[in-house]
């Protein structure tokens, strides 16, 4: 698989589908797994680094993933790819620049991807569209009984799956759901929402962008408990109360914000339109603040029947279908583009060549308004 | 309780200070704080809180007596002072080598938790199973017995003690 194969257009899991998806991006399950038998990675040579990747690489390349398997050499992987594959959420950021011999398999349409030598030994991931945690689970489990036929995982019936951080032990799951909280924010009831997942021994991050830093109103919420509660414990508090409460809480201020700060509202989706209307230079920092703006619109025009001045001018847009130029009416699908595709390496990758920061915000700036301009 | 300082915003952070024998106490929003330079951190990245957790723990010498304090991994010759540096452990075996002074921050992390509960390879041994299904069902009796349910609670005591024969 070619990288420039899958960047010209957006995950699956980001394709506006999925039960709750204008509020719930996606529901992503990880699993933390060592193999017995070796050091962790942090007392491991580069030669047994190189044994354990040959060894899982060749166990999960054997396996029934679907038709189209891809294996990338993460370590041997030019800087802007590894970006790429940070920005699309198949690897992490630690994956992408740490030490020693450490790949990928991504496959299910990047619904499933692997981490070799990441901090554990193996971490699977299956991340999907909305609200899905426990069919993520039910996947992710298939596959790790599948991986578990042909090799011997370090594991002992005190601790569980024994992990190289002590904060991954038991279990070694993490569940992590990623939301969509424009509106929370304009009200002014974020940091309630990031207290009590505090209080909640859940840990919030952003979704996109450096660090914790929440740009465009995305954040990521996760579990941080291990040991001592089972799997399908942790997903059903996930999927049957956490996520339904926060979902209401976004939806109850998004009706606030239409009964009784429209004007807010409306300023907010008029001046993001402005601005990406007209703007030639833009960050990818800005161009996520503002488009979450637009996302919120649109969304709650096709799920609350919202009809203000600013979301009717929005939704008239003609949002040119990106590669076909096909007019069509401005849709979350093309809002969810943009955000995906202006990333910074995706914009790199798909330019064909490295672009300093000036010439990306340039061309990200030509793309956003092309595409809302008609 | 409303922040003392703007009166607007929910107040999150509490301070009680104790200034020869004076006591005071303070109660802000994390914006206040922050403005009156009272550092608030948000996202304490995970080594760094694991590795307060671990220096506010007993030292080696206090737990192990000074002739251990060098305790290394025969498995990995990993030491306690390079977990503390790292955040990660060696290998699978230091959990039974460091267990003295690794569990404290396991109980910290997994709210009091110190037994897996959940999934257990299909190789596993079946008395090894067994084990993890009776930690499993004594977790779930707590559970019952801490919501008052006694007819559940009944019921894992019965299944408890003819797993145990």
């Amino acid at each position: 698989m070619k990288l420039t194969d899958i960047s010209r257009d957006i995950n699956q899991w980001f394709d506006g589908s999925g039960p709750l998806a204008d509020i719930v991006i996606s529901s992503r399950i990880r699993l933390a797994r060592n193999l017995a038998g070796y050091k962790f990675l942090s007392r491991c040579a580069t030669e047994e680094k190189s044994e354990i990747l040959n060894k899982i690489r060749d166990i999960l390349t054997s396996l029934e993933l679907g038709d189209k398997i891809a294996y990338i050499r993460v370590d041997k992987a030019p800087v802007l790819d590894r970006h790429f594959l940070v920005e699309r959420h198949l690897i992490s950021r630690h994956h992408a620049f740490g030490k020693g011999p450490r790949g990928v398999v991504i496959a299910q349409r990047e619904a499933f991807t692997a981490m070799i030598n990441e901090e554990d030994h193996l971490r699977i991931q299956i991340l999907k569209g909305g609200l899905r945690l426990r069919q993520c689970h039910e996947q992710i489990s298939h596959i790790d009984d599948m991986i578990e036929q042909k090799a011997e995982y370090a594991f002992n019936s005190r601790y569980g799956y024994l992990t190289a951080c002590p904060t991954n032990l038991g279990t070694g799951i993490r569940v992590s759901v990623m939301l969509h909280l424009p509106a929370l924010k304009m009200t002014g009831q974020i940091e309630k929402f990031l207290n009590a997942s505090r209080d909640m021994s859940l840990a919030v991050r952003g979704l996109f962008g450096e660090g914790t830093e929440a740009a465009g109103d995305f954040y990521q919420l996760s579990n941080q408990m291990t040991l001592g509660i089972s799997e399908t414990d942790i997903v059903s508090q996930f999927e049957n109360t956490i996520i339904p409460e926060i979902v209401e809480y976004e939806n109850a201020a998004r009706n606030q914000l239409l009964s009784k700060q429209s004007d807010v509202l409306d300023d907010k989706i008029s001046r993001a339109m402005a601005l990406l209307k007209n703007a030639h230079l833009i960050s990818s920092q800005e161009a996520l603040f503002l488009l979450s703006h637009l996302r919120l619109g649109i969304n709650m025009h096709d799920h609350m029947g919202a009809s203000t001045p600013a979301i009717e001018r929005l939704c008239t847009l003609s949002g040119s279908g990106g590669d076909t130029g096909k007019e069509q009416g401005l849709s979350i699908t093309t809002i969810n583009r943009l955000f995906m595709l202006t990333l910074p390496a995706h914009l790199q990758l798909n330019y064909g060549k490295p672009l300093d920061p000036t010439h990306r915000d340039a061309l990200r700036a030509k793309i956003i308004r092309s595409t809302l301009n008609g | 309780m409303q922040c003392e300082n703007c009166q607007k915003n929910e107040a999150t952070i509490h301070l009680t200070e104790i200034v020869e024998g004076v006591r005071t106490e303070m109660h802000l929003c994390e914006r206040c704080a922050a403005e009156q330079g009272i550092a608030v951190k948000s996202q304490i990245p995970i080594n760094e809180l694991l590795g307060s957790l671990l220096a506010s723990q007993p030292s080696d010498e206090e737990l192990f007596g000074l002739s251990d304090k060098e305790l290394s991994c025969p498995h990995c010759g990993f030491t306690l002072e390079q977990y503390r540096k790292e955040g990660v452990l060696g290998c699978p075996y230091d959990y039974e080598v460091f267990e003295k002074a690794l569990l404290p921050l396991i109980k910290k992390t997994h709210d009091g938790k110190t037994t897996h509960c959940g999934k257990v390879p299909s190789k596993m041994s079946e008395d090894a199973k067994k084990q993890i299904e009776l930690s499993n069902l004594r977790q779930q009796l707590e559970t019952a017995v801490q919501s008052e349910d006694y007819e559940l609670a009944a019921k894992l005591r019965d299944k408890i003690k003819k797993r145990e024969t």
